[in-house]
């Protein structure tokens, strides 16, 4: 149980702070086409005896490598990123039937089995988390002017594509690490739903990526307590949390009379 | 006053061609902005302005020819337009500390001198298309630039906000001895700003004074006979403002006829 708190509060400490950036980049569909490949990861990584997180890590980065490559080539991105996300999705899903011999449970990878969380998996979690957050945190300057406009960044001596490329690294090891915690099916959730609850209430972006650190590391205990209590799967129930404080945070702005 | 005593030119663009596929955008291209003047870029639309301008920041990479900055060169960029994401929450004070932190002192002082002093915590969503502007303009002052450059910087501005705006690039370079090179839609207004005029259309076409430029044939192929009168009437309201300082509008300046060209100083 505390191995299962510990390792749903790192991943919500490290990913909501990231979400912020998938959130203003419009990046959503990314972060599902990273996270549905990370699938593909698995199932290679059980057939060649690796650790999941390595193969899921590896898998991940690639995937968004290429979407960050062939991007503006003449689909719109949204397109691409549908058919890269989906199609990572459907391999892995067919590569893992081809594994012999194990008999794998492939729900603990589409929906997490943060109960199985074992010592060695914590420490990737929290070694992940650690590198996401050192990552972002110092890079934080260069990735919001870049995120504001290329040129202005430019401008400024800052290569717009090298920060892309910090915040694909970043997502893949979120990726990686959060498989366990929930899921590649329901990470995108992770990343996006505390950040969009804790817009109405902050002023700088700052502020925006503390808050949603909060927000997604409370949603993974109450979460975790609340599938405890009720004996539903974990992963789902810290999402649903979410979802739930997503829709109290709109509340305020609703009954505010509109002018 | 020029704080750095450069000679050397603060960017030189040399047989500068870009193509984007099988169309060529830009060809042999020679541009070269100097310490302390402001050289503006006018042309039609599709002329390559945009495009020169993101050569220069690096943005667009060219098939032939070179831009060589002046080492450590400081640049201070203003977009045509910044679309911020509604998701983003920004003050302008925290955008004005985008990417280098500025310290609390100085971020009145560059607001006051972009003509907007008492925005700094507001949000950048709830400004003024005016007050947008002048807020990219102050974060490009703070970085005290050697190099000022701005893509047409004044667009949804209406024509007074426009002479208001390039005044107060009048007063930085002025301030500071920064090189400005800039872009604009805002033939009249910023051609009396300018020292030197660059028209392009895929190349250079002509270049120098504003008077050489508008009397060229070639930019008045472009842009027709008309703009000559009215270049005469903007160049007036520009030596005057020059003593006065108006806020806006100068129409009642519109009924004089003398000529001020002999005069101007350029």
């Amino acid at each position: 149980m505390t191995r299962a708190a510990l390792a749903g509060i790192g991943t919500g400490l490290a990913a909501a702070p990231l979400g912020c950036f998938v959130v203003w980049r419009r990046m959503a569909y990314f972060g599902d086409a990273t996270a549905h490949a990370a699938i593909l990861g698995v199932a290679l990584s059980l057939a060649l005896s690796l650790p999941v997180v390595a193969g899921a890590l590896v898998v991940a980065l690639v995937m968004a490598t290429v979407v960050t490559l062939i991007s503006g080539r003449g689909y719109a991105m949204d397109t691409l990123l549908g058919v890269m996300a989906h199609s990572a999705l459907a391999f892995g899903l067919v590569g893992v039937t081809f594994i012999d011999g194990v008999r794998i449970d492939l729900m603990a990878y589409l929906f997490g089995d943060i109960l199985a969380v074992s010592r060695a998996d914590l420490a990737v979690i929290w070694g992940g988390a650690v590198l996401v957050l050192g990552l972002i945190g110092w890079r934080w300057s260069a990735l919001l002017t870049a995120t504001l406009n290329a040129d202005l960044a430019r401008a400024a001596g800052i290569d717009p594509r090298r920060e892309q490329l910090v915040l694909t690294l970043a997502l893949a090891v979120v990726v990686a690490m959060a498989i366990k915690v929930v899921g590649v099916l329901l990470i995108t959730a992770l990343l996006i739903i505390p950040a969009a609850t804790v817009r109405p209430f902050a002023t700088t972006p700052e502020r925006m990526g503390v808050l949603a650190a909060i927000v997604g590391m409370a949603s993974a205990w109450i979460g975790l307590r609340a599938s405890f209590a009720l004996d539903t799967p974990t992963g789902p129930t810290i999402v649903c949390v979410a979802a739930v404080l997503f829709s109290l945070s709109t509340v305020p702005s609703t009954l505010r009379p509109s002018s | 006053m020029p704080r750095d005593t450069v000679t050397a030119p603060l960017i030189t663009a040399r047989d500068l061609t870009v193509r984007f596929g099988d169309t060529t955008v830009l060809h042999d291209v020679d541009l070269q902005v100097n310490a302390g003047e402001i050289v503006t870029l006018v042309g039609p639309n599709g002329s390559g302005k945009s495009t020169l301008i993101a050569a220069i920041l690096g943005g667009v990479r060219p098939s032939r020819g070179r831009v060589e900055r002046a080492a450590r060169l400081r640049i201070g960029y203003v977009p045509q337009r910044l679309v911020l994401d509604p998701t983003l929450p920004m003050t302008v004070a925290r955008f004005l500390s985008l990417p280098r932190r500025a310290s609390a002192a100085r971020v009145p002082a560059a607001l006051a001198q972009a003509g907007v002093p008492d925005i700094a915590g507001r949000q950048m969503a709830d400004l003024s298309g005016g007050q947008f502007q002048r807020a990219l303009l102050a974060r490009a002052i703070l970085e005290e630039p050697q190099l000022l450059i701005l893509d047409e910087a004044t667009a949804g501005l209406d024509q007074p906000g426009a002479a208001a705006f390039y005044r107060r690039i009048e007063d930085v370079r002025r301030e500071t001895g920064c090189g400005v090179l800039m872009v604009s839609h805002d033939l009249h207004v910023v051609m009396s700003a300018s020292d030197r005029v660059i028209c392009l259309n895929g190349h250079v076409c002509c270049e120098g004074t504003p008077e050489v430029v508008a009397n060229a044939p070639d930019y008045r192929r472009l842009f027709g006979e008309g703009t000559r009168g009215a270049l005469a009437l903007y160049r007036h309201h520009h030596d005057h403002t020059h003593f006065h300082d108006h806020a806006a509008g100068h129409a009642h300046h519109h009924g004089h006829d003398h000529d001020h060209s002999k005069d101007a100083p350029h």
